[in-house]
């Protein structure tokens, strides 16, 4: 021990004890994290991500770059996630077919099982949501009325009251979500795609989101009763004045000339 | 008249029960010359005269529905806990308003249903008597003696708006609720008094819970009563007058021609409200309107997008949406919030232009006869011209208070259009004066060709030297005298600006605005000269012209 309290102000000690700290943290580190299970998991994870990659080359690195460390053309992806990766190709949106205010929905073209994987090649860049699992977007359990009164505290201001959608600012706008996937409309609260902000686990729980799902499911979906009669979009009274005009009185004047055409006439003799 | 009646009795025994209860009416409501004087009068037939019978028959459908729904609304902003039988909306608090609402739509036998009837039936209310006008203003049914009863049918259009709007904001429901709140801003945008009115009006900070019971009073009570009077008036000035006609033979200012009130109008008005019920109760029975239970109790801290008024309040909605939100902070903490502010000058200040123009007209045009025989809207181009300025405006701010949906669903810039509604109030009234007049000096000009060669037959006929005409058959007499008939005034004259001994003349400034203004309205830019008779014998007895 006195040989070690001899050197203990030796101009180089901060620099062993530096090294030790280090050895040890990374020691430990190398030890507990769960990278290591990964490494362990077995080459699946690893297949789908190299497989992800070519995927990525092909369709996404010419605006997200090769890396997908994002160009001018496109922000980067690292730590979005794959729930934003099933969210966009999932639903069509990426690729992108033209750069504008907004990418719009459109037929998705990639197979589930390719969405997967560039969500695990996306994924492997940075840590981020992951693809949420049917149990968090079942309706089962779900609290339809607190739904509804989440829905319209933050979500109606862009969607309308039941998902009818609305615009925004310069040509960009909230979609409707009328038919979407339950799934991808909590991955598009947890991931916030494009102008939506994000609802995290911290904002909006995670049942919080579930009830918001089962509310649209209920108001907006395809099995949804409009108890009174056609809803004319769901837009309100924009709609159902242009309904009332052309329909309401434009009848109505139809009725007229041919109420006024079948007139008693005095017989001309 | 006793002694014969006796007589007659005592011939025939006692007269018949109809004829002996309607003689005890006669003898204490005076009925049998209110009828004499009444069962005859005539009324002309045209389509386009029955606007105003839509109008009526769809205000008594509403105060039938409303006495309804009256029997089940509860008009409290007292908060509840919903439980009944819509699903979807069990365990959110609301007012009573609101639930009672929820129990008419789901609960309430017909509730639905009635409720339906009765929100279309205002739209189709107000959309009778915007069109209704539209039908007065273009053939010039408003001239004398009929300014007054211009005056009560807009009053009706406006009070009518207004009972709409209160109506529409009875659920409290989360759309109607942004209404209101909109409403609360505009009564806080007026200056000096603005805060004090809101505080009176809301009877403290807003909501508060008494904005639902007041407007329900003045929903079903105070509005609509006036409008019953109003509405009273208005027919019996019509009846009074007499009704306007369309020129045409045999038709002139002295006379009416159509059909006697009984039988015939009778039946005819009674069988088209009939009509007019069964058409806007299929609308309502296919058609939701308003559905309460998918948009949401209301709650200050909720917002929905495309929160829109219904289409009577459109326009008003247009321009607080596209006027910019100026505002000036005088001495540190008075605003001033002309983004408001100035929409609602407008606002009345546009539906006024529209009330004062017979007045406007009368004393531009000088003319103070009386006029029973309608214009045709060709032969007042200026008049003409002015009514579509006018619609022009209206619609662009009907656009402008739309202009979410117009950009979602034409996939346009919002921002976009609203730089174009704030050009178009702008510029499109002029544009549409100004091609309005043109379109009527050309259909003008086709009237006279008309009259002078004929009706186009589409008959092509080859001369002997290979020349093709077209052959041209001459109108008959009624045509060409419903083409004729027009008066064509010529513009006021204010006289030399110096007398015979060389003075200048005092010409007051409004004599000669008004000198100006009758120019315009019936210069030499406004009317294409109707065929003379010597015009008309030099074509056709000549050689022979096509």
């Amino acid at each position: 021990m006195k040989k070690l309290s001899a050197r203990r102000r030796h101009p180089l000690a901060a620099l062993v004890v530096l090294l030790f700290a280090l050895a040890v943290t990374g020691g430990l580190y190398a030890a507990f994290a769960p990278a290591d299970k990964a490494q362990a998991d077995d080459t699946a994870q690893s297949l789908a991500i190299k497989e992800g990659k070519k995927l990525f080359a092909v369709g996404c690195a010419s605006c997200h770059g090769t890396g997908g460390q994002g160009t001018s053309d496109g922000p980067s992806l690292v730590g979005v996630g794959a729930a934003a990766v099933d969210f966009q190709v999932g639903t069509g949106r990426m690729p992108a077919q033209q750069p504008g205010a907004q990418v719009p929905r459109k037929k998705n073209i990639y197979s589930q099982a390719e969405i997967d994987q560039l969500a695990a090649y996306v994924a492997s860049l940075g840590a981020g949501p992951a693809v949420p699992g049917k149990e968090q977007y079942s309706k089962d359990g779900a609290d339809i009325a607190k739904g509804g009164e989440l829905f319209r505290t933050n979500c109606a201001q862009c969607h309308n009251f039941t998902g009818k959608g609305g615009a925004l600012t310069n040509g960009k706008f909230a979609p409707a979500l009328d038919g979407v996937d339950p799934k991808h409309i909590y991955e598009a609260m947890e991931t916030g795609p494009q102008n939506m902000p994000s609802f995290g686990d911290g904002t909006l729980s995670q049942s919080n989101k579930k009830d918001i799902v089962a509310y649209l499911g209920e108001v907006n979906g395809d099995k949804t009763a409009s108890p009174g009669g056609m809803d004319l979009g769901g837009l309100g009274p924009v709609s159902e004045g242009l309904f009332g005009y052309i329909f309401g009185l434009g009848a109505l004047v139809a009725v007229a000339i041919w109420v006024a055409a079948r007139t008693a006439k005095a017989k001309k003799s | 008249m006793s002694n014969e009646t006796s007589a007659t009795n005592a011939r025939r025994g006692q007269a018949p029960r109809g004829e002996r209860i309607a003689d005890w009416a006669d003898g204490r409501l005076g009925i049998y010359s209110l009828a004499k004087s009444n069962m005859r009068k005539i009324f002309p037939d045209h389509w386009s005269f029955m606007l105003g019978e839509i109008c009526l028959y769809s205000f008594i459908i509403i105060i039938l529905t409303g006495v309804y729904l009256t029997l089940f609304f509860h008009p409290s902003m007292a908060e509840v806990v919903y439980h009944g039988s819509y699903v979807p909306m069990h365990g959110i608090r609301m007012t009573q308003a609101f639930e009672s609402t929820l129990d008419i739509s789901f609960d309430v036998r017909g509730g639905l249903l009635i409720r339906q009837i009765h929100h279309w039936a205002a739209l189709v209310f107000l959309a009778g008597m915007m069109v209704h006008m539209m039908r007065v203003f273009f053939t010039g049914a408003f001239r004398k003696p009929r300014e007054v009863n211009w005056l009560f049918g807009f009053l009706l259009l406006v009070l009518g708006m207004f009972t709409g709007f209160t109506g529409y904001s009875l659920p409290d429901d989360l759309l109607s609720g942004t209404g209101v709140r909109f409403i609360e801003g505009v009564i806080l945008a007026m200056p000096l008094v603005g805060s004090y009115l809101q505080m009176f009006i809301f009877g403290g900070e807003f909501p508060g819970h008494d904005i639902i019971p007041r407007f329900f009073t003045v929903h079903v009570l105070l509005l609509p009563g006036i409008m019953l009077g109003l509405l009273v008036a208005h027919l019996i000035l019509v009846f009074y007058h007499k009704h306007t006609q369309f020129p045409g033979a045999g038709k002139t200012e002295k006379n009416v021609v159509g059909m006697p009130l009984l039988p015939v109008y009778m039946a005819k008005a009674g069988g088209f409200f009939f009509l007019v019920f069964g058409v806007i109760s299929v609308i309502a029975a296919i058609a939701s309107i308003n559905p309460v239970w998918a948009i949401g109790p209301y709650r200050p801290d909720q917002v929905s997008t495309g929160a829109q008024p219904d289409w009577y309040m459109g326009f008003a909605e247009g321009l607080v949406r596209v006027m910019p939100g100026w505002e000036w902070t005088i001495a540190g903490h008075y605003t001033i919030n002309f983004g408001v502010l100035i929409p609602i000058i407008i606002f009345p200040l546009v539906l006024a232009a529209i009330a004062v123009y017979p007045f406007v007209e009368s004393w531009v045009t000088g003319d103070k006869r009386e006029h029973h025989l309608l214009d045709r809207p060709r032969n007042a181009p200026t008049r003409t011209g002015f009514g579509v300025a006018w619609l022009i405006a209206y619609l662009v701010m009907l656009v402008g208070g739309g202009n979410d949906l117009w950009a979602t669903h034409f996939h346009l810039s919002i921002n976009s259009i609203t730089w174009f509604i704030r050009i178009a109030f702008f510029v499109g009234p002029v544009l549409g004066f100004i091609v309005t007049k043109r379109i009527c000096m050309g259909l003008q000009r086709r009237d006279r060709d008309k009259v002078l060669h004929g009706r186009e037959s589409g008959i092509i006929k080859r001369l002997p030297h290979g020349e093709f005409i077209e052959v041209h058959e001459p109108l008959t007499q009624e045509q060409m005298h419903a083409l004729t008939q027009h008066e064509q005034p010529k513009p006021l004259e204010i006289g030399p600006e110096v007398d015979e001994n060389g003075v200048k003349r005092k010409i007051k400034r409004s004599q000669k605005l008004r000198a100006k203004l009758s120019k315009g309205f019936y210069g030499e830019d406004n009317y294409i000269p109707k065929p003379t008779v010597e015009e008309y014998e030099e074509i056709t007895s000549g050689h022979g012209h096509h």
